[in-house]
């Protein structure tokens, strides 16, 4: 039987030994891990202009299709020299209103149509969901959608990453037809063919859907002004 | 390992270490047999890229974890045994769930949380308890690659199926000719759900205990 100050001793050392060596693998692949997610953000952000990478072309392709990036505040005036693809959302969405950065992307495909993309961000039931929606240059309907999550249930609420619930997306429209800001529904027991402004949501996975309803609503009404102001609605 | 290689070592592959490797793929197998670590392979073979990621990633843990374990057997005290296993295993793990994140950045995707769980896996902790607490540094080590090329076996069987029968393709590769999709073949969709790997794991079982009579139970 080992005495209990061998026990502290050896506790101890082990830790300590785990925690370096933890410490020098994780920054070690720090860089790479990285450059992964930049890579997936560019695919994500291209993927809502329907254009479909490989992590080899992306940053070509990017580089291509994304001819501009500006940050604007909530009041959709510019916010010079800030570099739209390294704002992170997530800090942003903590700030109070006034004061929050809002990335834009401007994609110039290939029929020379100039498309605005925005990220949005939330919640679903187990962590974080997020995704990029691309509008056509009335600056309400929209051209494509992608979502994606960090831990949903597959199956379920991870149904949002798929192309079946991100395709009815195209087209939907976030302003009535008086210009009123009103979002995409994503309702429960299917949405009407000819709604406007709403797609299906997930069956079994109604806390996800209920998450991305909000997070629509909430991010897409900082953009609000300048989808106003440019597309003169 | 030809027979000459074989003998010449006798003393690292003696025929008592070959069966450490051997055994996990048959009569001892984790999954088939002990019916340990089911719940990862149910939800990481619906193609093959992942299974074989997750195998990979399993046996080298078990390996590792065996052997660091077995080499500090006589000083690890006893009391404290279990929390100094689940120390080096979750170490070990989130040493390989950062290797994925930086090399396979879409595998580590798709295995998500299962990464994680290796750390949960019964096979470990049994293996750990079992074996490479009484038992020396290198046959520790042989029993954790046997193990856990034996439960990949069974996660790459399954996903071999999976895939092909899911999703017509193999390792994304399409296997099945466009041809046969064009005379009306279809995938066949149920396999890419969770309980299709449950019903050929079942089959796996079946057929197994119907080949050794041995491993039926009696009552």
């Amino acid at each position: 039987m080992h005495s209990n100050k061998y026990i502290v001793i050896y506790s101890t050392v082990m830790v300590v030994l785990v925690a370096v060596s933890l410490t020098f693998v994780a920054m070690g692949l720090k860089p790479r891990q990285e450059d992964n997610i930049r890579i997936e953000k560019m695919q994500n952000i291209l993927a809502s202009v329907h254009i479909v990478t490989t992590v080899k072309d992306a940053i070509p392709s990017y580089q291509k299709y994304i001819t501009k990036t500006l940050t604007i505040n909530n009041k959709g005036q510019e916010i010079p020299g800030v570099d739209a693809f390294k704002v992170d959302l997530a800090i942003e969405l903590k700030k109070p209103a006034d004061q929050q950065q809002l990335p834009v992307f401007i994609a110039t495909l290939d029929d020379g149509g100039n498309y605005t993309i925005v990220p949005v961000r939330g919640k679903g039931l187990w962590g974080p969901i997020w995704g990029y929606v691309a509008f056509k240059e009335d600056f309400n309907t929209i051209y494509g959608a992608v979502f994606d999550h960090k831990g949903e249930t597959p199956g379920l609420g991870a149904e949002i990453s798929t192309l079946a619930f991100q395709k009815p997306f195209d087209g939907k429209q976030i302003f009535d037809n008086q210009g009123k800001f009103v979002s995409i529904g994503v309702l429960k027991g299917g949405a009407p063919p000819e709604d406007k402004h709403a797609v299906d949501a997930i069956s079994g996975g109604t806390i996800t859907s209920k998450g991305l309803e909000k997070m629509l609503k909430d991010c897409l009404m900082n953009y609000e002004e300048y989808f106003k102001n440019k597309g003169k609605i | 390992m030809n027979n000459t290689m074989k003998k010449e070592r006798e003393p690292l592959f003696s025929p008592k270490n070959i069966k450490l490797l051997k055994n996990p793929f048959n009569l001892e197998n984790p999954i088939t047999v002990q019916v340990l670590g089911i719940c990862s392979a149910l939800a990481v073979t619906a193609q093959l890229k992942p299974a074989i990621v997750m195998a990979l990633s399993v046996t080298i843990v078990t390996a590792f974890s065996n052997l660091i374990i077995s080499s500090l057997r006589d000083t690890i005290p006893s009391r404290i045994r279990i929390i100094v296993q689940l120390v080096v295993v979750a170490t070990l793990v989130i040493i390989v769930d950062q290797v994925l994140k930086a090399y396979v950045y879409d595998v580590s995707k798709k295995l998500s949380v299962f990464v994680g769980l290796i750390i949960t896996n019964c096979i470990l902790m049994g293996r750990l308890e079992a074996f490479a607490m009484g038992n020396k540094p290198w046959p520790s080590f042989l029993d954790g690659i046997g193990n856990g090329l034996g439960y990949g076996a069974i996660l790459v069987t399954v996903g071999i199926i999976r895939e092909l029968f899911g999703s017509g393709k193999l390792y994304g590769f399409p296997i099945i000719p466009e041809a046969a999709f064009k005379a009306g073949y279809v995938n066949n969709g149920m396999m890419i759900l969770p309980p299709m790997a449950l019903v050929i794991i079942g089959v796996i079982i079946w057929l197994q205990r119907s080949k050794n009579r041995e491993l039926i139970d009696k009552s």
